[in-house]
Parts: C-alpha cells; sequence; structure tokens
C-alpha cells in the first residue's frame, strides 16, 4: 500500500492494530488477524469469555433488583425474622469456595505442563471444596427461620444463594466430567478447552461470591 | 484440480441440493440458515393471520367477533410471534447463511451450538402455540406481560398461558444467546486472510452490532422472565405490590433488553438495505466507513434510552429528561446510514428488480417511521399519545414497513445464491406493490387515529374512529392477500425456476464468487480479501488485480 496516495482502505482506526497492542491477557482471547481457524483453544476461550460476559449480566439484573428493593422498603425484615444471618457456617464456607480458585488454576497450569497426576488430584480436591460449598449452603437453607415465600427479604436470599448456587453446581458437574474424561485415553491433550473453560467459570462463580455475600450477609438491616 | 476433487465437489452440489437436508440435524451454517428462515416464515404467516383477526374485530365499534379474554389473547401472542419467532430469528437465520460467506469461512466457530441454538426453536414455538388449547387461553397481558396485570391469571391453576410464555421466552432467549456467542466469536475468528474489520461488508458489522446487543441486553430479559415466574407460581414478590414488591423493576429490567431489541431487528435489516443499494445503482457504498462505524454507534446508544418506554410509569423528571436527550441522540447514527443511503443511488442508474425495489421502499418508510420515532422521544409529545394507536402506527412502520420490507428485499435478493435457481421478476414486483401499498394504507391510518385518542388493546371503540378503523383494516387484508404471490413465486421458482448463475447481479460480496448454491465448504479455497467491499464502478479494481499490491495489503 503506497502512502501519499489516499487509499479507500486507509483507515484512522485500524482495529488489528489495536488489538496487537493491548495487553498479553487480552490478546490471548482476540486473534490479531484474519483466518485463525485452526486455534481451536482460542476460538472457544474467546466465546466462552463472550457468553460470562452474558451471565455477569444476569446476575447483575438480580443484584439491581435486590438493592432497588431493599432501599425502597421501610420493612426489609417481617416481624419475628433476623434475616440472614454471618453465622460461622457461612464464613466456613465462602473461605472454602474462594480458595478453591488457587487450587483449580494450579490444577489447569499442571494439566499444560502434561502433569496428569497433579492435575488429577487438584482438580478431585477442587470437586470436594466446590461439593463442601453446596452442602453448607443446603444446611444454612435447613436452619434460617424465613422461607423463600417469606416478604421481599425471602424472596430475595433464596433467588440470589439459589441462583448462585445453581451455578456452582454446574461447575461442580462440569469438573466431574472433565476429571472423568482425563481418564479416557486418546482424547486428552494439555491445552484441552473443556479444563480451561471449567476454570474459567468458577472464577466467575468465585467472584459473583464475593459480591454476593457482600450484599446479602454484610449489609446490615 | 484433480478428477477426484471435481467428483467429490460434484458430489457436494448434489447433496446440497437434496431437500431432505433441511429437515435433518445438520451442523451446516447454509442449512441451519435455511431452517431459520423457513419456519421463521411460518410463524409471520401465523402472526398475520392473528393480525388480520383483531382487524376484521375492530372493523365495527361494538366488539362482536371475539370475546375480551380471546382478544386479549390475540393482540399478545401477535406481538410475541412476530418479534421472538419471525423478526429476531429471521435475521438469526438470514446471518447464518449469509455471515460465514461473506467473511470468507467454511463455517461458523461452533456449528454444533449453531444446531442447537436452531432446534431449541421449533419447540419453544410450539408450545407458545399450544397454550391456545388451555381452558383458559393464551398469555393475555400483551407482549410487555407487566405486572401485576400478568400475575392476575385466571384460576389458581399450575400451568396456564402465562407461565407457558414465560417458559418459551426463556427458551428462546437461550437459543439467542448461543447464537449470538456465535456470531461475535465467527467474525473476530474465522475471517478470512485479509478480511480486515474494514473490509467487511455493512451486513456483517450490523450482524455484529445486533449480535452484541443480544449478549449485553437480553440476559435482562431472562432475569425478568425468571423473576415473574417466580412470582407467578412460587409465591414470591418481587412485582407484588401488595406484598411490597415493585413492578416498575420489571419495566426496567423489561425495556433493558426489548428497547435494544428494536435495534437488534432493524440494524440487520439496514445492512440488507446497505448490500442491496450499491448492487443495483452500480455505486459503491457512500461512506462506508462510517456506515459501518453507525451500526456499532446505534447499539451503543441505544442501550442507554430505555427509559422512554416508561415516561408515564412514575418516572422522576430528571430521568425522562435524560432519556428523551439520549433517545433522540438514536437520530444520528441512523441519520447517517439513511444519508447514505440516499447519497449511493444519488445520480446512478437504477436498475428496479424486486430486491431494489424492497430495499428503497423498506428505506424510504424507514425516514417516515424515523420521523415519527424523534416525536415519540419527546417526552411532552409521548405522554400526549401514550398508549395509542400513534405508537402502533410508529412502530409498524419500523419493524413492518422497514425491517420486513427490507427482509423480503433479502429473500429476493440472495434466492438465486440459495436455491441456485431465479425467481420470476413479474411476480415479485407484483409481490412488491400489493405489499408497499396496502402496508402504507394499514400503518398510516393508526397515525391519525392515534392523534384522534383512540387507544390500543381495545376490541370496542367510539364510533368516531370507525373510518380510519375501517381503511386500516381493509389495507390489511390486503396485505396478507399480497403473501400468495410471494409464496407461489418462491415455492414455485425453488422447483421450476430457472438456473441462476453464480453472481447474477453481478454483486462484489465474497458470498457471490462461490457457486450457487455454495458447496458444503463454502470455498472449494479460501479466499484471500485485498479490496473493499463495495468497489462497484472504481476503475481501480476492475482491472486484475496486482498480486503484489495484495500481498502487502494483507
Amino acid at each position: 500500500m503506497q502512502r501519499g496516495n489516499i487509499h479507500i482502505d486507509e483507515s484512522p482506526i485500524r482495529f488489528d492494530r489495536w488489538l496487537r497492542r493491548l495487553p498479553n491477557w487480552l490478546q490471548r482471547f482476540l486473534p490479531s488477524g484474519g483466518g485463525s481457524h485452526q486455534d481451536h483453544h482460542g476460538k472457544g476461550m474467546f466465546g466462552f469469555t463472550v457468553f460470562l460476559l452474558s451471565e455477569s449480566i444476569i446476575f447483575l439484573s438480580f443484584i439491581f433488583t435486590y438493592v432497588a428493593l431493599r432501599l425502597n422498603t421501610t420493612n426489609w425484615l417481617p416481624p419475628g425474622i433476623s434475616g440472614p444471618e454471618l453465622s460461622k457456617l457461612v464464613i466456613l464456607n465462602t473461605v472454602v469456595l474462594l480458595s478453591s480458585s488457587f487450587v483449580i488454576q494450579p490444577a489447569e497450569n499442571a494439566l499444560k505442563r502434561n502433569q496428569l497426576g497433579k492435575f488429577r488430584g487438584l482438580w478431585l480436591i477442587t470437586i470436594a471444596m466446590g461439593t463442601y460449598f453446596l452442602i453448607g449452603l443446603l444446611i444454612e437453607w435447613k436452619n434460617l427461620d424465613f422461607k423463600i415465600t417469606t416478604g421481599l427479604v425471602g424472596s430475595t436470599f433464596y433467588l440470589l444463594t439459589g441462583f448462585h448456587g445453581l451455578h456452582v453446581l454446574a461447575g461442580v458437574v462440569l469438573q466431574i466430567i472433565m476429571l472423568i474424561r482425563s481418564f479416557i485415553p486418546g482424547n486428552y491433550n494439555k491445552t484441552h478447552f473443556g479444563t480451561s473453560a471449567t476454570t474459567l467459570f468458577w472464577h466467575f462463580v468465585d467472584v459473583v461470591w464475593v459480591f454476593l455475600f457482600s450484599l446479602i450477609y454484610l449489609w446490615r438491616a | 484440480m484433480t478428477h477426484d476433487m471435481s467428483e467429490a465437489i460434484a458430489k457436494n452440489r448434489e447433496h446440497q441440493n437434496d431437500w431432505r437436508q433441511y429437515f435433518s440435524f445438520s451442523t451446516d451454517h447454509k442449512v441451519i440458515g435455511v431452517q431459520y428462515m423457513v419456519m421463521t416464515f411460518i410463524f409471520f404467516l401465523l402472526g398475520g393471520l392473528l393480525a388480520m383477526i383483531i382487524r376484521a374485530e375492530l372493523l365495527t365499534p361494538e366488539s362482536n367477533l371475539v370475546d375480551r379474554p380471546l382478544y386479549n389473547g390475540l393482540f399478545t401472542m401477535h406481538g410475541t410471534i412476530m418479534i421472538f419467532l419471525w423478526i429476531i430469528p429471521f435475521n438469526a437465520g438470514l446471518s447464518n447463511y449469509l455471515v460465514p460467506l461473506m467473511i470468507g469461512a467454511r463455517d461458523m466457530a461452533f456449528p454444533l451450538l449453531n444446531a442447537i441454538s436452531f432446534w431449541i426453536l421449533p419447540p419453544a414455538g410450539l408450545l407458545l402455540l399450544s397454550s391456545f388449547l388451555l381452558p383458559n387461553g393464551t398469555a393475555q397481558a400483551g407482549w410487555w406481560s407487566y405486572p401485576p396485570v400478568s400475575l392476575q391469571v385466571p384460576g389458581d391453576q399450575f400451568i396456564n398461558g402465562e407461565f407457558i410464555w414465560i417458559v418459551s421466552l426463556v427458551l428462546i432467549g437461550i437459543s439467542s444467546i448461543m447464537g449470538a456467542v456465535n456470531f461475535v466469536t465467527t467474525i473476530f475468528w474465522m475471517r478470512a486472510p485479509g478480511m480486515t474489520f474494514f473490509r467487511m461488508p455493512v451486513f456483517v458489522w450490523s450482524v455484529f452490532s445486533a449480535q452484541l446487543l443480544q449478549l449485553i441486553n437480553l440476559p435482562s430479559l431472562t432475569a425478568a422472565l425468571i423473576l415473574l415466574l417466580l412470582d407467578l407460581s412460587f409465591g414470591t414478590q418481587f412485582f407484588k405490590p401488595e406484598g411490597s414488591g415493585d413492578p416498575i423493576i420489571y419495566q426496567h429490567l423489561f425495556w433493558f433488553y426489548s428497547h435494544p431489541a428494536v435495534y437488534i431487528m432493524a440494524l440487520p435489516a439496514f445492512g440488507i438495505i446497505a448490500e442491496v443499494l450499491p448492487a443495483f445503482s452500480r455505486n459503491p457504498l457512500f461512506g462506508y466507513r462510517s456506515v459501518a462505524l453507525a451500526s456499532l454507534g446505534i447499539a451503543v446508544v441505544s442501550i442507554f434510552v430505555w427509559v422512554h418506554h416508561m415516561f408515564t410509569s412514575a418516572t422522576p423528571d430528571w430521568m425522562r429528561m435524560t432519556f428523551m436527550a439520549t433517545s433522540m441522540l438514536v437520530a444520528i447514527p441512523t441519520g447517517v446510514k439513511a444519508f447514505a443511503w440516499t447519497a449511493t443511488i444519488w445520480r446512478s442508474k437504477l436498475h428496479l428488480e424486486t430486491p431494489m425495489l424492497f430495499a428503497m421502499g423498506g428505506a424510504a418508510m424507514f425516514i417516515f417511521g424515523g420521523v415519527t420515532g424523534v416525536m415519540l422521544a419527546a417526552t411532552p409529545f409521548d405522554i400526549h399519545v401514550n398508549n395509542t394507536y400513534f405508537v402502533v402506527g410508529h412502530f409498524h412502520y419500523i419493524v413492518f414497513n422497514t425491517i420486513t420490507m427490507a427482509i423480503f428485499a433479502a429473500i429476493y435478493f440472495w434466492f438465486p445464491k440459495i436455491t441456485g435457481r431465479m425467481y420470476a421478476e413479474g411476480w415479485g414486483k407484483l409481490h412488491f406493490w400489493l405489499t408497499f401499498i396496502p402496508a402504507n394504507i394499514t400503518f398510516f391510518s393508526m397515525h391519525p387515529l392515534g392523534l384522534q385518542g383512540m387507544l390500543r388493546r381495545i376490541s370496542s371503540y367510539d364510533p368516531q374512529y370507525q373510518g380510519w378503523n375501517v381503511i386500516a383494516s381493509l389495507g390489511s387484508f390486503l396485505l396478507g392477500a399480497s403473501t400468495l404471490p410471494f409464496i407461489a413465486n418462491i415455492v414455485g421458482s425453488w422447483l421450476y425456476g430457472a438456473k441462476a448463475v453464480d453472481n447474477p447481479w453481478h454483486a462484489t460480496g465474497l458470498e457471490w464468487t462461490t457457486s450457487s448454491p455454495p458447496p458444503r465448504d463454502n470455498f472449494e479455497e479460501i479466499p484471500v480479501v485485498n479490496r473493499p467491499p463495495y468497489d462497484y464502478g472504481d476503475p481501480k479494481y476492475s482491472f486484475v488485480e496486482n498480486s503484489d499490491n495484495a500481498e502487502s495489503n494483507r
């Protein structure tokens, strides 16, 4: 392309160049030019990230509903109801869930270095931690003195924790599938899309929990 | 090319013409695209039928054809079907067919996911229709389904029209999200070498912008529907005023999606117009770069305009003012598009084949619908005509006169590519005039009706409104009849039409460089792109390519 001549293809905004200059972590997801047909892992991770963006909007909508209702309601807690308690159970649950992110990431890294044994061990610990969180959630639900039909506090509490719990459950199911697949010879390689996506999903679920935990338990009535 | 290869390609083409593939679970984006388009057209006919029953009821001031609950069900289902089972999925189908061809890819990024997104739709649509069979009928709260009206379902049975309506809409939403992930990834990752963002056709830009909106805004509708379902069937109180819930929150969540949904429907239509006008005026698209960026501009601005649907919903004044301003801002990027279309056909020799007629008709009608749109964005005027037929007239100018016209343009324009056969030109022109004139009769009449104060969603009205109502109804019956020559033409031409050449319109897009219909893998060899998308009449590109130049452009 000649300089000096105004060429119809000359643009002040060259997306391709922008993208090449973006930090590395972003470039991992964005192709710099056309025709990346063969990079299944990168393509898959890009699509999955885009999906998680969408998923976060659902959580944001629920959080918006919670905050708007709570700010506009004078009697947030019906008489005789103490609301969700920041109990030892909840704190322990939160600690376990958040620290599981620091277990699953080394697991994925181990797989990328082809250390299959280490991957399976750490992966199994993550599954245990996720399951622990789910059981803890059920115990918490059982001990509470209000139900989903008990005013707005019940509606929003079970909505937020329930929807998040479903995501934890989905994450654990994905982890179990990936663990089983790691024992099937031949279809597993170090850049396996499923494990990377599951890891990303798990981080996402954890980050969402930080926001929900703060809103539900730390915002006192 | 070896003998084996040409034999394989011939076999491939033979397979391509096999009608049975359209009834199978295929992962070919072209098959899925046709499946989408044909299925949604059936829903279009159904939705049109419901509209004509509504118009028949409105022929007389008294309510005498259908009873009140059925009338409520009719307009609810008409709106729902036309939006969620006609325009949005038709656009998804058309984009499915065209985007990989236009960017030089062999398929979508995730072919299996693509097939699944389609196959969610037929059960969801049938589920929605099945609610007609329920003892208490379909959902009756309008396609908005505002609580607390939508929560007042007759009887206390668990399964009712509203419940089914919510479930099928959530399913359709899931399908759309999967589609959006697929489109955005495809456009980012699957472009052929040399296909930079600013060499993509405007249609691809439009699809990209529309699908970004799906990703960002659709989840808020899903959230609203989940909350509504919990309120309806599980005893929660999010939107129930008696339980200190807030119905206004539903409106925020709903319109945060459903206003941008207008652009999810309209952007691909604008893209179609931008493809057809240059091809039939033999001119490069005027201001290509601005038009491409205007698509993104419309998408971005439209995220911040939803409150203009709530000017009469106890919205504070500062919010009304803000959203009046942002709503009017949409006129800038859409104005850029309308200006560019006009400038494209300016002083050119027009070839008025059917696709061009529909594209020009759609563009012209968009000017009218756009102007009434700016009027409605003004808070005082909006409050004046709120809930009247003026609003109905405005959005039908957009969704029928602009978007559906553009869709017809697209069907005629790409018909030779999709089927490998030519449609009958005379029948196409007949279809255009039978659509264009009655559509204007029907939907124009709604503006004076609304200004006089006739409310929408009522089956009986004051006799003073009868005159315009009769005109609108007669127009709508003619409009319904206009689909008959269309169906005859499409079915007849698909079966018996003359064989089409690869590029009957001498258009410049990549999709025209492959055979009609394209082989399974779209291109025998992935093309290398070294020219802008609309180089009609540009002498620089009318000669054989300089290969060195092509190399340095990559």
